[in-house]
């Protein structure tokens, strides 16, 4: 079942939540809806699902328009930060709560809780209340709870956020598993690029209500339509108007005319990748990503002298964004030239 | 040297721990058991057969039924006035908020006798606001069960909305909001998730209301007339006993309505303690 949204508006008192936003949720997808907080992605997703009341705009589920419908008949499985598990229920009542209120039969439901449980690795603590859970067992729970209702769309509010990065690694590693098997439509709000890329096919970048670009990650990645997307989906250095990906900067000992002097100032070993930090002579902090074996042949300590080469930038002028691959630097180039270092010969 | 320092560090922690208990048990022995204890020996001073007879007569069967009829009235009513009322509070904010919020704090504010003569102004056939009128539908208040209720409903009004508004505010509305995703509609929703969760909070405002009415003296003696037989309460048996001078008969009433309060505090801790196992 597809979503979409059309010119949604949400405010709070003077804050506006979502101004005029529309997304598109193809059939069967899974989508991320990604963004800082305040961005307006949880609002959006809670408008999806009826828990808020929009100012203005409409919401689609399969075509039709649910706007006016209550939360209850809108048939969407829903899954919180927090797990909002039921603390006065065991797992088994948790997961079959959908189930009696849709007043199935008890073995039927029996049925359906237990083939539940195996899918989300819980069978063996039906019996357990929420308290005595894991947060990843938790939530997994709540996802459990949500799906037995055969809901038409599955939609996840920062699922992840409450749990530590190990957990966190595996379940969206099994969300994404569990999506290929079920292929209900889903969409999921988070504010981890690195998390979003790796569940969704489809990212949606929300900032400040509005929706800055939607594509996929590799769309999103090399072909940013702004700052903020550029900035938000990966690191980037700013090099005057320029913006570029720390692994799109060479460091090399040997200036030419495309370089920039930087004063190493801390060298970060992360495992194969390296992070080298640089200060420029205009004050300007960068970074550069290597690998451990380019930083073995440079020879590079930290406090010494090193030279800056952007491989790939990017600038956005106005509304159109433009590449420039391999020649262009800022020095030099810039407006009263104090952007970057005259290129030392 | 070190542990030598720290044990004596553990030593006066020790010290002051224990006189710090010995002065809360001595003041609560002294404050809270002393009369409770003179009570009982007093009671039984001259065998159990005095205090029984004055339970068992005609007027002190008839104050017990009362005071249980005032439970079985007010206690149901402010119980789901309670919850009604705390639900609002927490979960609508709008800004007639702070003054409910305000005005539901009176009982506890107002003398209980100030909160009977404000009734017995009310109801008075004789130019209360209320009371020609209902003398005319037949409708007798003052001076019969009517008032009693409630001069009761008022005593006891705040504790339910107290105790059940900030288990409330502490559970939030995720998991309501969770059932709704789940299909259940705004009754299913309160009876099966809301009240099981603020139902300890609700059965402690439950037990505080009944002690509350069953003890309640000063605006049921107003309202009431304290017509022996007819509209005296267990307080008001006790107080009528103990200017007759039956002191046996005064101690054994207060005994019951003792053993009463206990009772439904027990009751309270044995449904708890069976959830929790």
């Amino acid at each position: 079942m597809g979503i979409s949204v059309e010119g949604a508006n949400k405010s709070f008192g003077d804050f506006q939540a979502l101004d005029d936003v529309s997304i598109e949720v193809p059939d069967g997808s899974l989508t991320a809806l990604l963004g800082p907080s305040g961005s307006g992605k949880s609002t959006l997703l809670r408008a999806i699902a009826g828990l808020e009341t929009l100012d203005g705009g409409r919401v689609l589920i399969d075509g039709e328009d649910v706007s006016k419908k209550p939360t209850q008949k809108r048939e969407v499985g829903f899954v919180f930060q927090h797990y909002a598990a039921f603390k006065h229920m065991t797992v088994y009542e948790n997961v079959g709560f959908g189930l009696k209120i849709r007043k199935w039969d008890k073995a039927k439901i029996s049925d359906r809780v237990h083939e539940l449980l195996r899918l989300v690795q819980l069978d063996g603590l039906a019996g357990r209340y929420p308290s005595q859970l894991s947060g990843g067992q938790r939530q997994r729970m709540a996802l459990a709870r949500a799906l037995a209702v055969e809901p038409q769309v599955l939609l996840l509010d920062e699922p992840f956020g409450a749990l530590d990065a190990k957990v966190r690694k595996d379940l969206r590693t099994w969300l994404r598993h569990l999506h290929d098997e079920m292929h209900v439509t889903t969409i999921f709000v988070t504010h981890d690029q690195e998390e979003a890329m790796d569940v969704a096919g489809q990212l949606v970048v929300m900032n400040e209500g509005r929706v800055e670009q939607s594509g996929t990650a590799d769309d999103l990645y090399e072909h940013p339509a702004n700052e903020f997307v550029m900035s938000f989906v990966g690191e980037v250095n700013r090099l005057g108007d320029d913006f570029v990906r720390p692994h799109d900067m060479e460091v090399v000992l040997d200036p030419d005319d495309r370089t920039q002097e930087g004063l190493v100032q801390r060298i970060v070993t992360l495992g194969f990748e390296v992070r080298v930090e640089l200060v420029l002579s205009d004050g300007t902090e960068v970074w550069a990503q290597l690998t451990r074996n380019e930083l073995q042949r440079l020879e590079l300590r930290e406090g010494q002298i090193a030279y800056l080469r952007p491989i790939q930038a990017k600038s956005f002028n106005g509304s159109s964004s433009s590449d420039s691959q391999g020649a262009s630097t800022p020095s030099g180039s810039q407006d009263g030239g104090d952007a970057g270092l005259p290129a030392a010969v | 040297m070190s542990s030598a320092s720290a044990r004596s560090h553990v030593g006066s922690g020790a010290v002051s721990r224990w006189s710090l208990r010995i002065l809360g048990l001595g003041f609560l022995a002294l404050l809270l058991a002393a009369p409770l204890v003179i009570i009982f020996t007093e009671t039984f001073k001259d065998g159990i057969s005095p205090p029984l007879d004055a339970i068992t007569s005609e007027n002190g069967l008839h104050a017990l039924k009362l005071s249980l009829l005032m439970v079985a009235i007010a206690v149901p009513l402010n119980t789901i006035f309670g919850v009604v009322c705390a639900i609002l509070l927490v979960r609508h904010k709008w800004k007639g908020n702070a003054v409910i919020d305000a005005v539901i704090n009176l009982p506890f504010a107002l003398s209980p006798i100030v909160i009977g003569l404000a009734l017995y102004l009310l109801y008075s056939t004789n130019g209360g606001w209320f009371g020609p009128t209902l003398a005319e539908a037949g409708i007798e208040v003052l001076f019969s069960v009517p008032g009693m209720v409630l001069a009761s409903i008022f005593v006891s009004l705040p504790f339910v909305v107290r105790e059940t508004v900030p288990v409330l505010q502490e559970i939030g509305t995720e998991q309501e909001q969770a059932a709704s995703t789940l299909g259940a509609n705004g009754w299913q929703t309160f009876w099966r998730i809301t009240l099981p969760s603020i139902r300890w909070g609700v059965a402690y405002g439950v037990v505080l209301t009944t002690a509350r009415v069953l003890g309640e003296f000063g605006a049921v003696t107003i309202v009431s007339g304290s017509i022996s037989g007819e509209t005296e309460t267990l307080p008001i048996f006790v107080q009528k006993q103990f200017d007759a001078f039956n002191e046996p008969g005064a101690y054994g009433a207060s005994l019951l309505l003792a053993l009463l309060a206990l009772m439904t505090l027990l009751a309270m801790n044995l449904l708890k303690r069976k959830e929790d196992a």
